[in-house]
């Protein structure tokens, strides 16, 4: 059969030339031999390897199984679909007496004195610390600038929209705070909000105190970074959770070598009113390798013999901070914010921060104002220290923060049971200092979109203006209005008390 | 264009009544390929066709980049990235001089701040030309200013002040559509009043201490001018969208954003932590198919129906030039539930007869548009932002904005600036001003735009856009144009990657209602003077059969038949 003389055939091949005549009737051989046996063969058998033939080919060319049935579904299915989904609405209604819908009504200059819904009264709420919000030197700079350049800039600072003014702002800031270099943003809230992302990227780390500032949070979420919150001002938790990194380093070198760490921190806390443990966070800082930004809104322009700050409080290089921002709608009184550091940090903003580059820049008057805040402040660096001899003495309310601190959050001692409460109670003391002259806020928050939501708080605010008899108006005024507020909720949570907890055997 | 037969639109009932191709309509490959003919695409294709949804011709054009100047911007990039690379290893082995600041010693062994490869780009191609922006000015930047002249004996890493001005150059940069940066005239004096009075800063927040009385009376000013129920003003329109879209919108929601929008937008849209899908340019396919599948679908994994959808899209888009194709967009709007957000930083004062935005351009219902927000940084030469609506979105905006809890407060000049020029611009202050400025700004864009067409420039957008931008294509073209520019006294303002798609650097124009005749032929005879040494003048005459035309799904062409 062929299969017999095949082996053969290929033996022949390799073989020498002379009985490749020999193959060829071989060969012949075979192919008569095979039609031969077709002929031979029986029709079933022809049947049946043709079938088995047709079948190998239907094997060889057709999906072998069919995929699960498809779900495709119709257009009007579809359509149905599209008619039935009804969307939640845009937002939720607010009811007419949410504690944050009604704003005070400031008329006027808000300054030292201020008319809060038609009364005037003393301004303890403004973050004004210098009180340049409204002196005169101030004024007439920025009218000047107004005069010279208009108010908008009319776009941002990469298409004509720098000023001689913001260069020479810069200049100064940085001069004052004793850096290379500062960069000027058109917005407070943007600035550390916009600096934290152009550094810090996906796959990056962030260390960050409990008790930043919310600005801080959103430029944490727009970087995409890996977050890690460590206890407010604990620097053993700081040392644990670096320790823990570094471990993590060890493990994947490779990967550790390009993952960038930071801790970010507040220089003076907004929401709590102390100071971080700046030479603690230095140290830790060259330990682990790991570098600091901090915000400084609340101390820049108020901590330091100079009012640079908590470097300048604590004597420590600034050049050991990597980056620190600061608003200039604090203490300096303007509008807008500022990073300074060394240039090799800065400069990256210039074409990275995206509250920089994508925003119209600084009108150019708030420019020159801020301009001459600071030569206020390096003239006469006595207004600091006034301002840090300042301090609210309450004792009927929690008084939260460093004595120093311009700006403290008072407590209720006792929660009455829930925030909403608590806010009304606090609401009250407001109200009842406000009738006499005293004008107050309460710290407001976003309740939900706070990472650790801070207790319901006022803060009182004190500045240079405010005189001794103020202060001790103030203090006085507070503390009555606790007590009476105090009473008023103990009389009506002892009503409630009673009410609910009439049991039958009490 | 009324409600109702926007809503015709949508149903699909009327379809083919215009004769397609009329004036005004869209042109593109839909209707060219018989292939595309499935339900959805049909039914789209019938709208974008449908010139009865504009109340006026809607043209615009983007001319295609001819083959062989995209060969050449490659290659053009091929080369400086070659150089780039050579010059990387000459700093390193120290042959050329490095001036790149320095990591300071102590901070040597740690992680580097910068990837090495992060600052090729601008090491190697962006400082060459970098004498191009952030030209700084010392005077209004109004239709003519004075630079500040400054000089780079290193390459532009450094560069020092002469201490001298140049002195006015005219200013085709700045977004001063309607004139309003001026340092004389009653805005400027309402200003100067109330800095005497109240100082600059307001040192709160407006849910603190920080909400004077005039800002409420700008919010109901601006809701006046807007034709809507409410508003509220915010003190830097990049945070208006960045600190609002995260109290609008959460996880579970989706958000449809236009691939061009501004990264304030999409700023926005990622910190809410909603999905994020993009849609192409403009394209109303494009977005009609992303909402079917959206709500189709519902969510992803979960297949949960999404909370709700916002289509986020812009007035004016500051670097195309182009108009949002509103009345579609309503419809498909309408059609889905979905809501829509639509930013008028440069189309508010910009356009329509009353200087009122898109809607009034295309005359529509501000009711229809759920979330309406803006800037007063461009045509009133102010700073900040707005969100206008409905009462419900404002009270709730007033107790959950990012902005209102947490951020200072508006300057007080600056919201006098506003409010002055609004009123003049609604002709409120008893002049005709305002109405005088809208008119001059749109009769000077399409000038300048026919001009600029004439001279055989590829300039892109849409004919009523006071944005024009001109298209350089070639990198080294970039800084040769606004470097000669500046020779001949005009500002202009240069875009190029990353900015723009890589091989589409062009140069930008912002129209002025400040631009008179005179100067505007001025900066024309300059700018085709330079268009001639550097030859620029791309554009080719018209082959009369668009079919001949390789058309992509987001092209649009615009001329009339």
């Amino acid at each position: 059969t062929g299969s017999f003389v095949l082996p053969g055939a290929h033996g022949v091949q390799s073989a020498s030339s002379a009985s490749s005549t020999k193959m060829a009737s071989g060969q012949q051989w075979v192919l008569v031999e095979m039609v031969q046996a077709f002929y031979e063969a029986p029709a079933y058998h022809l049947i049946l390897e043709g079938i088995l033939i047709l079948w190998i080919i239907r094997l060889l060319f057709s999906k072998t199984y069919k995929l699960q049935e498809r779900s495709d579904l119709t257009e009007k299915e579809k359509e149905e679909l599209i008619e039935e989904w009804q969307p939640e609405p845009l937002v939720p209604t607010v009811s007419k007496d949410h504690p944050s819908l009604n704003y005070d009504v400031v008329s006027g200059p808000p300054s030292h004195k201020i008319i809060v819904n038609g009364k005037e009264c003393i301004n303890f709420a403004s973050f004004n610390f210098l009180g340049l919000l409204d002196n005169e030197r101030v004024k007439q700079k920025a009218l000047a600038s107004l005069k010279k350049y208009g108010v908008g800039t009319c776009g941002p600072r990469g298409f004509y929209g720098t000023f001689d003014v913001h260069l020479e702002l810069e200049e100064r800031l940085a001069k004052f705070m004793r850096t290379e270099e500062a960069i000027i943003y058109s917005y407070g809230f943007a600035t550390i909000a916009s600096a934290i992302p152009a550094y810090s990227k996906r796959g990056d780390i962030i260390f960050v105190d409990e008790a930043a500032c919310f600005s801080i949070q959103k430029g944490l979420q727009a970087s995409r970074s890996l977050i890690k919150y460590f206890k407010h001002n604990d620097m053993e938790d700081l040392e644990r959770l670096l320790k823990e990194q570094e471990l993590e380093d060890q493990k994947n070198p490779r990967k550790a070598r390009v993952t960038r760490k930071f801790i970010v921190v507040e220089g003076l806390y907004m929401n709590t009113s102390d100071l971080c443990p700046l030479p603690e966070l230095v140290k830790l800082k060259y330990k682990y390798k790991v570098r600091i930004f901090m915000e400084e809104s609340m101390s820049f322009g108020v901590l330091g013999e100079h009012g640079r700050g908590v470097t300048e409080h604590f004597g420590v290089s600034i050049d050991d901070i990597d980056l620190i921002s600061a608003n200039m709608e604090n203490a300096v009184a303007s509008i807008g914010g500022f990073c300074c550091g060394r240039s090799f940090v800065i400069d990256h903003q210039r074409l990275s921060g995206q509250g920089y580059c994508f925003s119209a820049s600084l009108p150019p008057m708030l420019a020159a104002a801020a301009i001459e805040a600071l030569n206020i402040m390096e003239e006469d660096p006595g207004i600091f220290t006034i301002l840090r001899g300042r301090s609210i003495f309450t004792p009927s309310l929690k008084v939260v923060g460093e004595v120093f601190a311009p700006a403290l959050h008072l407590q209720l001692e006792q929660s009455t049971g829930s925030r909403e409460s608590d806010i009304r109670t606090l609401r009250g003391v407001i109200d009842y200092c406000l009738e006499r002259q005293i004008a107050l806020t309460q710290a407001r928050y976003l309740d939900k979109e706070e990472r650790f939501l801070p207790p319901p708080s006022i803060r009182v605010v004190v500045t240079v203006e405010q005189t001794e008899e103020d202060i001790e108006k103030a203090s006085s005024c507070i503390r009555e209005a606790a007590i009476s507020v105090h009473q008023r909720s103990q009389d009506r949570s002892l009503v409630t008390d009673t009410a609910s907890n009439r049991q039958p055997f009490s | 264009m009324t409600e109702s037969a926007a809503n015709k639109e949508a149903d699909g009932d009327t379809c083919h009544r215009v004769k397609p191709g009329r004036n005004g309509t869209v042109r593109n490959r839909q209707y060219r390929q018989p292939k595309s003919c499935c339900l959805d695409e049909a039914k789209v294709h019938q709208k974008t066709c449908n010139g009865g949804l504009y109340g006026r011709p809607f043209i615009e054009s983007f001319e295609e980049t001819p083959m062989l100047l995209a060969v050449l911007t490659y290659m053009g990039y091929g080369i400086l990235t070659v150089f780039g690379y050579l010059r990387d290893f000459l700093r390193e082995w120290k042959i050329e001089k490095c001036h790149i600041a320095r990591e300071r010693e102590e901070q040597r062994d740690f992680v580097p701040l910068y990837q090495d490869f992060e600052n090729f780009y601008t090491r190697n191609l962006y400082m060459r030309i970098r004498d191009g922006w952030n030209r700084p000015i010392c005077s209004v930047p109004g239709a003519k200013m004075d630079l500040v002249e400054r000089v780079s004996h290193d390459y532009n890493w450094t560069f020092s002040y002469t201490g001298r001005a140049v002195k006015d150059v005219v200013n085709m940069g700045s977004y001063n559509y309607l004139g309003f940066a001026e340092n004389a005239g009653p805005c400027t004096n309402a200003a100067a009043a109330v800095t005497l009075k109240c100082g600059v800063g307001v040192c709160s927040t407006r849910q603190e201490m920080g909400n004077l009385d005039r800002h409420e009376e700008l919010e109901k000013l601006t809701a006046r001018f807007l034709g809507v129920e409410a508003a509220m003003a915010f003190g830097m329109g990049f945070a208006t969208n960045s600190m609002n879209i995260p109290a609008l919108t959460g996880k579970g929601c989706l958000i449809l954003s236009d691939e061009l929008n501004h990264a304030s937008l999409v700023l926005g849209a990622r910190l809410s932590g909603s999905t994020i899908r993009v849609f192409k340019h403009n394209n109303m396919q494009s977005l009609e198919k992303l909402l079917r599948d959206a709500i189709v679908h519902g969510q992803p994994r979960t297949h949960r129906p999404w909370k709700k959808i916002l289509i986020l899209v812009e007035g004016i888009y500051s670097m195309e030039g182009s108009i949002v194709r509103l009345p579609e967009i309503l419809a498909l709007k309408k059609k889905y539930k979905a809501y829509l957000y639509l930013d008028e930083a440069h189309s508010i004062g910009a356009l329509g007869a009353n200087g009122r935005g898109v809607l009034d351009y295309f005359g529509l219902d501000p009711s229809d548009v759920d979330i309406m927000m803006g800037t007063f940084t461009k045509s009133f030469g102010a700073a900040g932002g707005y969100i206008g609506g409905r009462k419900e979105l404002i009270d709730y905006l007033r107790c959950h904005s990012h902005s209102a809890v947490y951020a200072t407060s508006m300057s007080a000049p600056v919201v006098e600036q506003i409010i002055t020029s609004m009123k003049c611009i609604m002709g409120e202050d008893g002049t005709t001003i305002g109405r005088e400025r809208i008119r001059q700004l749109a009769e000077n864009t399409t000038y300048f735009r026919t001009r600029l067409q004439e001279l055989g420039f590829i300039i892109y957008g849409n004919k009523d856009s006071p944005v024009i931008p001109m298209m350089l294509y070639l990198p080294a073209k970039i800084g040769a144009f606004v470097r000669e520019m500046l020779k001949r006294n005009i500002g202009v303002v240069v875009v190029g990657f990353p900015a723009t798609p890589i091989i589409e650097s062009r140069a930008r124009f912002c129209i002025s209602a400040a631009h008179t005749k005179e100067t505007l032929d001025m900066a024309l005879a300059a700018i085709s003077e330079v268009g001639d040494v550097l030859r620029v003048k791309y554009s080719q005459p018209r082959v009369p059969d668009a079919r001949r035309r390789p058309f992509d799904e987001t092209t649009y062409d615009g001329w009339e038949d």
